[in-house]
């Protein structure tokens, strides 16, 4: 299934025929590779190109030509230092809180519901569900429930827990929410993948060999789901990184909560190019060396 | 996607067969750890599932100007969808840019996936890599990449932008989920088609593509799933086309009408069905085959 497929070990092979090398399999790669050079590759292409862009002679706004103006990214260091810092916390943090929502729900669907096949389907439906409803409608209820005279604040205000000035639209709080609940599904469904394949017999071997709950779940369990943990984290904390609808001031950030996503997406729109695109150029670094350092930790044989 | 990378994964979980379990096992047994587990899990999904009833509740919102405040229940933007044409064309625009993109992206995905279970090539590796970094990259960076391309090459932006975009998204993930069905694909099968004086073309549209159909439909509906709730990667190449997502954003800073909550809880509705119904008949599928077999 997809999801074991991002990171984890591929589907067994042992049944397939061996494969054959024939000119047939340039007819099939060739269209869609090709595809991806001139509208994935070549795009990152243009994007460091347009990085290092200076602005035109006439210095009207938008215009700009090749050059090699490497002052751009320190542009991007000086202004959006403490940004990426942001983004990185934030990523983090949504991540961590999806995986502690998502396993114990995953083991719920996947192992618990396991003898009653019926009820697992229908409570993966609802996993699922939220994929359904427009993701930035989903985004706008919450910011919705989240406003100042909305339930939670006035809650949280008769409680004690916010002053009657405080609110929660616009702050970390929300953003961090937001990017956890929008994103939580890619971290519950590989995980229930791997757990849906968990042979319990395995547990119940430890068990047998006196090993109390914690040690069956620390040393058994856990190991043995690892490969969906591991794709789940990445399918959270990549999109999570690169958001910015849930930092944007109309969602449910504001002006303090600015992260990566929004500089690129604004800078774009106020035709900045070149420092856009230097920002989505670090972004894009900044996010691959530690997806591939935790990638080859926790030792992922196959990546496709 | 945004939101929605792998939303298919429930239909994609049908197309690779269950590992067969060796005898029998003894899964949830009871015990208070369970029932916590349960209970924590509910609970979490019932907050997972709050901005679902509230905007499908919010369509039915006497909203006059912004759709915010409670008023009173009402059949009228349900009745009046297109009162606001942009909201109608905007989700025809999502809908031909979803099923062209979707044909698009899954015939190219297919034809790579068949290769790289069936073929030996040169380059595996680059081409592997090729096809796991458009899913390693955030959407942000494919997007404003692909729009500094189309601002480089002074290339007007419209529709088509868009589909050229949400196509180069699809292929990775149409090629993940239709591989997991070439894999376990029993080449027996297809031998027997051939021994049968099959020519390589009716093996191929008679054996080998009708065996692979669930996969490649589990592939289409994820990639229509994502393409039609796209925004950030939309955002950077629609120029002045608007996709539902897009006009929803466009929205937000002024108020968002409650037709766009109509369109959203219909397609919500129309969606769930689809999955459940697709999950019942599988279900009936495997009960046969098991006792068959």
């Amino acid at each position: 299934m997809a999801f074991g497929a991002f990171a984890s070990s591929g589907p067994d092979l042992s049944g397939a025929a061996p494969r054959r090398r024939s000119y047939i399999a340039i007819i099939l790669l060739a269209p869609g590779i090709l595809y991806l050079v001139a509208t994935f590759v070549a795009p990152l292409v243009s994007l460091v190109l347009t990085s290092f862009k200076e602005p035109g002679g006439d210095f009207e706004i938008g215009e700009y030509v090749y050059a090699f103006r490497w002052e751009n990214y320190l542009e991007v260091f000086e202004r959006f230092g403490e940004i990426f810092l942001r983004t990185f916390g934030y990523s983090v943090i949504a991540t961590v809180i999806a995986l502690v929502v998502s396993y114990p729900l995953a083991y719920f669907i996947g192992v618990i519901l396991r003898p009653f096949p019926l009820w697992q389907s229908l409570v993966l439906i609802l996993v699922i569900a939220p994929f359904f409803i427009s993701f930035l409608l989903r985004t706008l209820a919450w910011k919705a429930i989240f406003a100042d005279e909305g339930p939670v604040v006035s809650f949280l205000q008769t409680v004690g827990v916010l002053g009657p000035e405080d609110y929660l639209n616009g702050t970390a709080f929300t953003v961090v929410f937001g990017l956890t609940y929008n994103f939580i599904p890619f971290m519950t469904l590989p995980i229930y993948a791997s757990l849906e394949r968990l042979d319990l017999r395995y547990v119940e071997a430890a068990g047998d060999l006196y090993a109390g709950p914690g040690a069956r779940f620390w040393r058994v369990i856990l190991p043995l789901s690892l490969p969906g943990v591991v794709s789940g984290t990445l399918l959270t904390f990549i999109p999570a990184s690169g958001d910015y609808i849930n930092a944007s001031k109309d969602f449910l950030g504001s002006t303090n909560t600015v992260m990566a996503g929004n500089v690129i997406n604004d800078l774009f729109f106020q035709s900045f190019y070149p420092v856009s695109a230097a920002v989505a150029i670090v972004l894009m670094i900044a996010i691959l060396i530690p997806v591939i350092a935790y990638v080859a930790k926790s030792g992922s044989e196959e990546l496709l | 996607m945004s939101s929605t990378q792998e939303a298919a994964a429930l239909a994609t979980a049908e197309t690779a067969p269950r590992p067969r379990r060796r005898g029998r096992e003894r899964a949830g047994r009871g015990g208070a750890g369970s029932w916590i587990i349960g209970v924590y899990s509910l609970l979490a999904l019932a907050i997972m599932m709050i901005p679902i009833v509230y905007t499908i509740v919010f369509s039915f919102n006497d909203a006059r100007r912004t759709n915010i405040v409670w008023r009173s229940f009402t059949f009228d933007n349900w009745l009046s969808v297109c009162d606001d044409p942009r909201v109608c064309e905007a989700f025809g625009n999502s809908i031909v840019v979803g099923v062209v993109a979707t044909i698009a992206a899954t015939v190219l995905g297919t034809m790579i996936a068949i290769a790289i279970v069936r073929y030996t090539f040169r380059m595996r590796t680059l081409i592997t890599v090729l096809l796991f970094l458009p899913m390693a990259t955030p959407e942000v960076v494919l997007g404003s990449g692909l729009g500094s391309q189309f601002v480089n090459m002074g290339v007007e932006r419209g529709l088509w932008t868009i589909i050229v975009a949400h196509i180069m998204f699809c292929i990775s993930f149409v090629v993940v989920t239709v591989r997991a069905r070439v894999a376990s694909l029993d080449p027996a099968l297809e031998e027997a088609g051939r021994d049968l004086y099959a020519s390589p073309a009716q093996v191929f549209w008679r054996v080998t593509l009708p065996l692979l159909m669930p996969g490649i439909l589990a592939a289409a509906l994820l990639c229509f799933a994502l393409s039609f709730d796209d925004f950030i990667i939309t955002n950077f190449v629609s120029g002045n086309a608007e996709t539902f997502p897009k006009f929803v954003y466009v929205a937000a800073s002024r108020g968002i009408p409650p037709q766009s909550n109509v369109i959203a809880s219909a397609v919500f509705v129309f969606a769930i069905v689809l999955v459940i119904v697709a999950q019942v008949s599988a279900g009936f599928r495997r009960r046969r085959i098991a006792r068959a077999g």
